[in-house]
């Protein structure tokens, strides 16, 4: 692998280019492997990567039906954040988000994670006591989140609209500062190079048609469309197709799969300084590197795996925009674009061992999974490797449906009165 | 008007001159003028900077594919539009317009260092450097990166206009009115259908506008149009995306192109979003010729042949006056003829073939061309503007210079299947074409015209890079303008490893510019297919995505905006409320009165004073944003046992029950306190913000899962207004308003409804309290609702009646240890958590949510459980939401049991008061516990939830 | 936005007018209690998500009110059949 560095770029630019590497070997598939993860998204890669540095297991192969990075990991609005209410989430993200500082120098590989902050907003004095009692619980837990009032806010964010004429005022707002954003493409393209300098082959258009087991139950191969590859560990990383791919073990999931949207703006200077979310009105907005306002809108009501959402959605999302920034109604939509999100009953992933020996998931990331991204990849991997979860993946285990254990954040923030 | 303007060409209005501005400098033009046009007519070549190297950069197109020409046009008063495409933008009297992403100014902007740098940016800079020191990528890199990206400046004042949005039906949708579009529309019109023909630029005709031959049968056919009265014509209105069943997202364009769109007040739209449901949708969208990929072809003046063409025959003007043209494409040679037949003049058509069909060549040498087959453009001379073009024969390859003012490329044409794509259209290659073109329909769409491949540009040849005699890696031959992306930077995605489109897309930002790869998408893949030695169609090809051009978010949210974003709910009492100064706080939809504070009162002395008032006096409050069900029939009670927690079967007519609501998962959802108002006929109340929850979900068990009950559900919400008259003198306060209804305690005891009237007005009295005082909510018709209030308030007037709102509301059931669903409860709290085990049937064979209560987890101690917190400094209020823990001294991250959910300053207790979730609470009742704050941690001792009149006294005055 | 056909309207109304309802055919059991934890789970929880033929509710809130029943592909979002509900699976 070459470094990446100035230096480098400095010489190569000399040389015209010519001699740059390919980033990522397109690898063949080989007939066995330690281990096989399905998904060549940030996740599986990811956990590619860190059964390779961290547990020696290096004999690896990532198949992906389509082009690495492809799914949600591509088509998502690049938010970062950790201030979860309870316990057992705000430690699954803060472990990502620790992992994503510094993830750039690990991976040799500038990932552009930008700390810019997070702010969600309070409308109304539901949100402000729903928000205060994430700050209390996110400081006892040493994850920062900080109240600020509106006049604060707005220091933070300068487009806005704080003024109590609003149809629903800015009554404060939740600050976490270490929240911010980070360039979606890179963090696949970041590990894929990385997992492969380390020996993981990374397969291409190769698509799951079975998961075969032997008579004890237990993993012993995939069969693909380029072939049968034998291995006694399968990690499923495949968002937007997890109950497809997990019914090929024969395996029922409490999962759903709906369309979500995104949108971005023409590129303009620099407006934006910070990621900012609001439940109530249901927005969220940031801006990229090169300009673009990047909103999130929300997901389709039905079961989807079309990629497809309606004009009505971006409408609400827009409106919702532009309730809040009034001065971004003559900005234009420049593209937008779905993605297949797995929903699990209570919102909250799915990240351990299965019924089937050997077959370990990492589903059910809904609407957030690429802030997760290097903690998932991480945690997945000390699954696979140790055949245990690790004590923070460890309450998302499967087993919490049924026992009535549920990590419920969108309930914890329900309204009703 | 300048030397650029030919006379008797082009359909501008010569008699309207239109005078405008670019960057400060006044220039003239006429009506019928894009700003394209107008400029070009003055000689005008510079138009912007490129988005990464500040490239400086003229025309390349004359249309919607555009990506250079991006400027920023002011509309007054700090108003602006910022990356309008200078081809779109039609020019009006006193049109102020400017160039964007320069400092400081076009012609020397500082920016183009990036230009000198170009070979230390190639695609993908960015994730190889930039990472130390680690601090410096947000306090130095970053910040640097984003103020040189951008285009044009953001808006910063709120924008002024508003938008309006549509429905639209019809059987036959036709978009784009070139002559294919036009001749179905012909074909339609007349007919039953509903015809709606759209198009987006302000004048209907496509490529015929540039047609002159084509001029007579389009004023005809045009008017044959705006005859037939089954048709629609729409023009400035842009059909951006095609959903599903045939819903195109359309938008129109309506005031933009105005010198005075008229007072704010009285302004119309200035876009409207049209939302068509089609029968049949024809795609008639044409094609966009593409450039050619060499050195040199984004000078200023390089431009293609088509929107030279264009720009001479529909706007009169001539892109310079001595061009040259680089054809790989039969188009090229019929473009450059024409325009030299109309008096342009042409020095040379270039072309990288071989052989050349010999007609076109004998034409082109009778009008005086010089014809180079299978030469090459290598090279452009000029900054801001052509002088020369450097051609290379491809047998010596050896370049020549040829001095022309202006370079037209013609490399082929690519039918614009962007819509098709958006219905998900199949696509097949077309070798001929060089391109996709549509193949199976997804919906009932068909495409005609060029869109279809059914136009004859002639043939041509696929070509990625043009031959060159210098060394491919170190020249800048560009493919995506706008974003600055060249050959080479799309060999580097390749060499790196990247091998599906999409990675080469993203790796290299091609084709995700404005202009959304229109002119780039098909080179790039030309020069991928070359790289990988792989034959295009087995690289696939990028998903296209709406929008087809960028549509503004006011117009996306139509009339969604200010007080119709989402139209705030109010009460029947909502403006007597208002008209005593109440301070509001919205609830769901609704606005709710929060308090009525009196002069120098804040919230907290004014709640204070509205609680004392309530237990000394009494106080009336509107409640009538609760959720209220009517539910009807024979089996009305056993249909409400099934829902709800506790036993409704034996409740007597005339009684109130309070109703606890759980969803199948076990977990409270809603609760509220209903009246049997006849064996089969009960009043529901539900949350403010559960009532069409609730509504839905019985709704659902009714219809679906017990279809064999006879009952029915209506909401009520809206035909009650409710007033709620708590406090000891309460019967006092309507004893005299009230007929029909023996207020007594022995005959309408507390959970009791009454039917009777009150002010004259039919009334359900409920004898109920949510205060632990003695208490009446007033049931009316809505509309009677403000009446009874106001009647009932005077005759408080000798009683000293206080009106509170919903803050004081909070506290005196606090006090009482009443829950709020939502507030002491989230979702995840059961009857038991709560403290509702009473409200259980415990003999109850099945409700909705029973047998979940039965779970593992949900039977496991350590479950948080509601219960009382006194602080131990009575003054201290805790805040809602503070965590609770047992041991303030341990470390971070602290092992936390519990949290607030409820606290408040009560003024009838003189201290403090809060509920709380806490693990194994009512165990720990008389224990201290512990809420750690920034820099302090406050103690409390855990109690049971009821802080006010134990006994329960209070309830009958 | 997709058009959907209400059996009891007769009339096939855009999406707006509907409210999605999940997946169709899962039965409240007639005696909850008598299901183990793992069965009262699958009915909770445990969903198909297919990726094509779907069974599943719609209301048609903004019109008559009724639950029916779809059958609709998940791929393409193309409806190909609605039915009343308590009709069995089709």
């Amino acid at each position: 692998m070459v470094r990446f560095s100035g230096l480098s770029l400095f010489a190569k630019a000399l040389g015209n280019h010519q001699s740059w590497p390919e980033l990522w070997p397109d690898a063949q598939p080989k007939p066995a492997y330690d281990a096989v993860i399905v998904g060549a998204g940030g996740h599986g890669l990811g956990a590619a990567y860190y059964l390779a540095k961290k547990y020696g297991i290096t004999k690896v192969a990532v198949i992906e039906k389509g082009w690495l990075g492809g799914g949600n990991t591509g088509r998502n609005t690049t938010i970062v954040r950790s201030n979860y209410l309870y316990d057992e989430s705000a430690h699954l993200y803060d472990h990502a988000v620790k992992l994503w500082d510094g993830l750039s120098q690990d991976l040799n590989f500038n990932v552009m994670y930008s700390k810019r902050g997070v702010m969600m907003l309070a409308h109304n004095v539901h949100d402000i006591q729903s928000f205060q009692r994430h700050i209390h619980a996110n400081r006892l837990n040493g994850v920062d989140n900080e109240w600020l009032t509106p006049e604060q806010a707005k220091e933070y964010c300068p487009p806005l609209d704080i003024s109590p004429e609003a149809r629903y005022p800015v009554l404060g707002a939740a600050l976490q500062r270490r929240g911010g954003t980070a360039r979606h493409d890179s963090v696949a393209w970041g590990y894929a190079r990385a997992a492969s300098a380390l020996g993981v082959d990374i397969i291409q258009n190769c698509m799951v048609t079975g998961i075969r087991r032997g008579a004890d139950g237990a993993v012993e191969g995939v069969e693909t469309t380029r072939g049968y590859i034998a291995t006694k560990k399968v990690g499923v990383s495949a968002a937007g197709n997890t109950s497809v791919v997990m019914r090929m073990a024969g395996l029922d999931f409490p999962l759903e799969s709906y369309p979500l949207q995104a949108l971005v703006s023409e590129p303009v200077k620099p407006v934006f300084p910070c990621v900012v979310m609001s439940n109530t009105v249901h927005a969220y907005i940031s801006q990229s590197d090169k300009g673009e306002l990047v909103i999130g809108a929300g997901t389709d009501q039905y079961v989807s795996y079309s990629q497809r959402g309606a004009l009505h959605i971006v409408e609400h999302t827009l409106a919702a925009i532009c309730e809040i920034f009034p001065m971004f109604r003559r900005m234009r939509m420049l593209r937008n674009w779905g993605g297949i999100v797995d929903v699990t009953p209570d919102r909250s992933p799915i990240l351990g061992k299965t019924p089937v020996p050997g077959l370990y998931v990492n589903c059910g990331w809904g609407t957030g999974g690429f802030k997760a991204t290097p903690g998932a990849g991480d945690l997945l991997a000390y699954t696979i490797a140790k055949d245990e979860p690790h004590p923070i993946n460890a309450p998302f285990n499967l087993d919490r449906f049924r026992g009535g254990r549920l990590i419920d954040e969108a309930a914890a923030a329900a309204v009703a009165h | 008007m300048s030397g650029y303007r030919i006379d008797g060409l082009g359909r501008v209005d010569r008699s309207r001159r239109v005078n405008f501005t670019f960057d400060g400098q006044a220039y003239a033009g006429f009506a019928g003028d894009s700003l394209a046009s107008a400029l070009l007519a003055h000689g005008v070549t510079l138009f912007g900077r490129s988005f990464k190297y500040h490239r400086p950069r003229g025309l390349l197109g004359a249309g919607a594919e555009e990506p250079n020409a991006l400027v920023t046009v002011e509309r007054g008063g700090g108003v602006f539009t910022p990356n309008l495409r200078a081809t779109a933008v039609e020019i009006h009297e006193g049109l102020v317009a400017r160039s964007q992403n320069r400092w400081p100014s076009l012609k020397t902007d500082f920016g183009s260092i990036n230009d000198r740098l170009g070979r230390f940016f190639p695609a993908g800079f960015y994730n190889k450097t930039f990472m130390w020191p680690r601090s410096f990528w947000e306090k130095l890199y970053e910040p640097a990166i984003r103020r040189m990206a951008g285009l044009g400046d953001a808006p910063t004042v709120a924008d002024p206009d508003h938008y309006a949005a549509t429905y639209a039906h019809c059987e036959l949708l036709i978009i784009g009115a070139g002559p294919a579009g036009i001749d179905a529309a012909l074909e339609a019109a007349g007919t039953k259908q509903r015809v709606i023909l759209i198009d987006e630029n302000a004048e209907m005709g496509g490529g015929a506008l540039a047609d002159p031959a084509l001029a007579a049968w389009l004023e005809r056919s045009l008017k044959a149009l705006a005859e037939a009265p089954n048709v629609t014509l729409l023009k400035r209105t842009t059909a951006f995306g095609y959903y599903h069943d045939n819903f195109i997202g359309a938008v129109e364009r309506l005031t933009d192109h105005l010198a005075n769109p008229g007072p704010q007040s009285l302004r119309a739209p200035r876009e409207q979003l049209w939302r068509i449901r089609a029968g049949e949708v024809v795609l008639a969208t044409g094609a966009i010729e593409r450039p050619l990929v060499f050195a040199g072809n984004d000078v200023p003046g390089v431009m293609l042949a088509s929107a030279a063409r264009t720009f001479l025959f529909r706007d009169g003007v001539a892109v310079g006056r001595n061009v040259a043209v680089m054809a790989a494409h039969d188009s090229g040679w019929k473009d450059a003829c024409a325009m030299a037949r109309a008096g342009m003049g042409v020095a040379a058509i270039i072309d990288c073939r071989s052989e050349v069909d010999p007609a076109l060549v004998q034409e082109a040498e009778s009008l005086g061309i010089d014809c180079l087959i299978h030469w090459s453009v290598v090279g452009v001379n000029g900054r801001h503007g052509v002088k020369s073009v450097q051609v290379l024969h491809h047998d010596d390859f050896l370049d020549r210079r040829l001095p022309c003012d202006a370079l037209l490329m013609a490399g082929g044409w690519t039918p614009s299947v962007h819509l098709w794509s958006h219905s998900l259209g199949s696509l097949a290659w077309s070798d001929d074409w060089g391109a996709y073109l549509p193949d199976k329909p997804n919906e009932k769409v068909r495409c005609v015209g060029a869109c279809a491949g059914k136009w004859s540009f002639g043939s041509g040849m696929n070509v990625g890079h043009l031959e060159t005699n210098r060394n491919p890696a170190a020249i800048k031959a560009f493919v995506d303008f706008q974003n600055d992306v060249t050959a080479k930077d799309i060999s580097l995605a390749v060499r790196e490893g990247m091998k599906s489109v999409e990675h080469i897309k993203r790796y290299t930002t091609n084709g995700m510019a404005t202009d959304q790869g229109k002119t780039s998408n098909l080179n790039a893949l030309q020069l991928a297919s070359a790289a990988m030695g792989k034959p295009v169609p087995e690289i696939g090809l990028t998903t296209f995505r709406p929008p087809y051009t960028p549509q503004t978010f006011g117009a996306l949210a139509g009339h969604a905006q200010g007080p119709l974003f989402q139209p705030t709910r109010k009460s029947p009492i909502d403006s007597w409320a208002e008209a005593q100064g109440a301070v509001y706080e919205p609830v769901a939809q609704w606005r709710r009165a929060r308090y009525f504070p009196k002069p120098g009162e804040d919230m907290h002395k004014a709640v204070a004073r509205e609680c004392l008032a309530v237990r000394e006096r009494v106080g009336i409050f509107d409640a009538s944003t609760l959720g209220k069900i009517e539910v009807i029939g024979p089996d009305a009670a056993e249909f409400l046992n099934r829902m709800y927690t506790n036993p409704w079967k034996a409740l007597e007519p005339g009684r109130c029950r309070y109703g606890l609501l759980l969803g199948e998962d076990g977990f409270i959802r809603d609760d509220g306190v209903s009246a049997r108002m006849a064996p089969d006929r009960f009043h529901l109340t539900t949350t403010t913000g559960g009532a069409a929850r609730v509504l839905n979900m019985m709704e659902d068990y009714l219809q679906t899962e017990w279809p064999d009950l006879d009952v029915w559900l209506t909401s009520t919400t809206e035909q009650w207004a409710v007033i709620a008259l708590q406090g000891p003198k309460a019967r006092e306060v309507i004893a005299p308003l009230v007929q029909g209804i023996d207020l007594s305690p022995e005959a309408f005891p507390h959970m009791a409804v009454r039917e009777g009237t009150i002010c004259g007005v039919p009334t359900r009295l409920f004898r109920v309290s949510f205060t632990g005082e003695l208490g009446f909510e007033i049931n009316v018709p809505a509309g009677f609702g403000r009446h009874v209030w106001e009647q009932v308030f005077a005759a408080g007037q000798a009683h000293g009646i206080t009106p509170y709102g919903t803050e004081t509301m909070h506290v005196l059931r606090a006090e009482k240890g009443f829950i709020i669903v939502g507030q002491d409860t989230d979702g995840t709290v059961t009857p038991h958590d709560a403290g509702l085990d009473w409200a259980v049937g415990k003999k109850k064979p099945d409700f909705v949510g029973k047998r979940s209560l039965a779970r593992p987890d949900i039977v496991a101690d350590g479950r948080k459980q509601l219960v009382g917190l006194l602080t131990d400094n009575p003054a201290e209020v805790l805040e809602e939401g503070a965590q609770i823990v047992a041991d303030p001294n341990q470390p971070v991250p602290m092992k936390m049991i519990g949290h607030v959910t409820s606290s408040y300053a009560s003024a009838t207790l003189g201290r403090s008061i809060a509920m709380a979730l806490v693990a194994d609470g009512r165990a720990r009742v008389g224990q201290k516990l512990h809420i750690p704050m920034p820099g302090r941690v406050i103690t409390a001792t855990v109690t049971d939830t009821l802080f006010y009149d134990r006994e329960g006294s209070r309830l009958d005055g | 936005m997709i058009l959907i056909h209400c059996p009891y309207c007769d009339e096939q109304r855009p999406g707006l007018e509907f409210a999605y309802a999940g997946e169709a055919h899962i039965a409240r059991p007639a005696d909850p209690s008598a299901l183990s934890d793992e069965e009262w789970e699958r009915f909770l929880f445990i969903r198909a998500n297919p990726r094509g033929r779907h069974h599943e509710r719609w209301r048609h809130i903004h019109g008559c009110a009724r639950f029916f029943n779809a059958v609709r592909d998940t791929v393409s979002d193309k409806f190909e059949l609605t039915y009343k509900a308590g009709e069995p699976r089709k």
